[in-house]
């Protein structure tokens, strides 16, 4: 029996707006309801200022929703914060550290805080699994942001939560520290750990996620298994190195990056009508290329859609 | 250790490391006073008609000094954490509001009493203390500390930056302390300013703290612990309230 390791339910925040009139609000979470199971890998998506890490922090206990109902296996986030949290391993987004203690202590006293005796072997394995190993006297000042971030990794992990949440843990972070991270975590992850990540790199969300939301302006557009996402978008991509300059109505049916140009297209005649119409507008092609669409092109596709019902509707 | 044991210990630590700042540096200001103020005053008129200026000089600094710091640990501790986002490890424990209370009210009375004593043990070979109640000497060390420290905690939890809690420290705390009667008997003042000095609570702690010495003081020291002890009642409601519904730590 599969058990609900994270229940969103109905859930909404407003806040009040500093600025504008007195009493003028912004909502940003608007009715967001999904689950998810225990041992799933989940992918919480959206542009800046969608929603992400304030439907985290109303999980984490740091915000209180407005409206609606959050639960962590089975425990209400605010009648029953303290299960909650006992359950519940967040990695904040903020690069944050106490500068009193080294990297042992600050994970001893974190250990503490939720009544955890004894805890150095497992204290020691997170040392080691996250490279910090030759760390455990520094002091926290001494570390570099990436020794931070491992830190805090280490900190959400202390406890051995079955619910692990990672709002953003690879933003700025070297690529040897991705790969110790998500080692880590993937095996956690096999060994029963439900994760929720958010993340800005959308490779890494399709290579770990099974299943994947996406929020935009606080409202679920999109909630799917990564695969049937990919699926669903078109079935190729034309990618196109090009010398000059695209007319306007090609421009708006492709994704343009400096002289990368993408077109979706659905079958071989698209293909070749598509080719046509850039050679037929005198822009000189230098390389082509067909190839699968990538989560980054169901993102933009959905972003780029009005907010969808649908998805709320069946999310609810 | 349990939750908040861990957080009291996590708090203890954190001033004990930098003891030279947080414990020393106050120890040898309330000894510079003793010796600027004890010098100027010394041929001043026995206090109570018994006792020396410096004696009666010495309880004072011994409870301004830990007042002032059990204030200082509490508030500074949480603007510092606020400000510095690490207070979110807290955030994301289960710890009650009750284990938050406890925790930082009881390092900020750790700080208080040890800064207390290392007061008392530079300055009381200048003049000869009585320790004639050493029980209420006690009572309102605890008392006074308690209470300072669940103020700092009030001022930290209001507070969004240093300059705010800075603002409370040296408008208010400072203020209260210096008129309280720690360099003088109030029964010295003009009748308009005893009248004032009744209705600061920091004065009761320190005539409660300096009859444990002496055995004489402005005000009956049962009248004072009452004082102090309602005050400190009302004070830990609030900080507790604040501490449950959030305030200004959680959006």
């Amino acid at each position: 029996m599969t058990v609900t390791a994270i229940r969103f339910h109905q859930v909404s925040k407003t806040y009040a707006s500093a600025k504008g009139p007195a009493g003028a609000s912004f909502k940003a979470l608007d009715n967001v309801s999904f689950d998810i199971q225990q041992g799933e890998f989940f992918g919480l998506l959206g542009p800046n200022g969608a929603g992400k890490t304030t439907l985290i922090s109303i999980l984490a206990g740091l915000y209180r929703a407005t409206q609606g109902e959050v639960a962590v296996m089975g425990h209400d986030v605010q009648a029953d914060f303290a299960q909650a949290r006992r359950n519940l391993g967040v990695v904040p987004q903020e690069l944050v550290f106490d500068p009193f203690f080294n990297v042992r202590e600050a994970l001893k006293i974190q250990s503490g805080y939720f009544g955890v005796k004894h805890n150095d072997d497992w204290i020691d394995e997170l040392l080691v699994s996250l490279g910090l190993a030759d760390k455990a006297q520094s002091n926290m000042r001494q570390l570099s942001g990436g020794m931070k971030r491992r830190v805090l990794v280490a900190q959400a992990l202390v406890h051995k939560p079955p619910v692990i949440v990672l709002d953003e843990p690879t933003a700025g972070v070297d690529v040897e520290l991705r790969q110790t991270l998500w080692q880590f975590i993937a095996k956690l992850n096999r060994e029963g750990h439900t994760v929720l990540l958010t993340t800005h790199y959308l490779e890494e969300a399709e290579a770990l996620c099974g299943r994947i939301a996406m929020l935009k302006a606080g409202r679920v557009v999109a909630l799917e298994r990564t695969s049937t996402l990919l699926q669903a978008a078109s079935s190729h991509v034309l990618k196109l190195k090009i010398e000059g300059q695209l007319p306007p109505h090609l421009a708006a049916m492709s994704r343009v990056t400096g002289r990368m140009v993408q077109f979706p297209a659905h079958d071989a005649a698209e293909i070749e009508t598509t080719l046509a119409a850039v050679r037929a507008s005198g822009v000189v092609v230098e390389d082509v290329e067909i190839t699968k669409p990538d989560l980054e092109d169901v993102f933009l596709d959905v972003m780029s859609q009005k907010t969808c019902g649908a998805a709320q509707e069946a999310a609810s | 250790m349990t939750g908040w044991q861990t957080l009291f210990y996590k708090e203890v630590l954190r001033f004990w490391k930098v003891s030279f700042q947080t414990v020393a540096a106050p120890v040898l200001t309330a000894v510079l006073y003793l010796m600027v103020f004890g010098h100027v005053l010394r041929n001043h008129e026995l206090v109570y008609g018994q006792v020396s200026y410096t004696a009666f000089l010495i309880p004072g600094l011994v409870m301004m000094s830990l007042l002032q710091n059990a204030f200082a640990n509490s508030s500074s501790s949480m603007v510092q954490s606020k400000m510095m986002g690490n207070l979110v490890f807290i955030l994301l424990t289960p710890l009650s509001h009750w284990s938050w209370f406890a925790a930082y009210v009881g390092s900020a009375m750790t700080r208080g009493v040890v800064v207390g004593a290392g007061v008392l043990l530079v300055t009381v070979w200048f003049a000869p203390l009585g320790f004639v109640h050493p029980v209420w000497i006690l009572l309102f060390a605890l008392f006074g500390a308690a209470l300072l420290g669940a103020m700092g905690l009030i001022a930290g939890l209001m507070s969004e930056k240093f300059d705010q809690m800075a603002a409370f420290q040296n408008f208010v705390i400072m203020p209260m302390t210096f008129l309280s009667g720690v360099f003088y008997s109030i029964h010295s003042l003009p009748d308009f300013w005893q009248t004032i000095s009744h209705l600061n609570p920091f004065f009761y702690m320190i005539d409660g703290f300096r009859f444990g010495f002496f055995g004489v003081s402005d005000v009956s020291p049962w009248l004072s612990l009452a004082v102090v002890g309602v005050s400190l009642g009302v004070v830990s409601a609030v900080a507790l309230g604040l501490l449950k519904s959030g305030y200004k730590i959680r959006g």
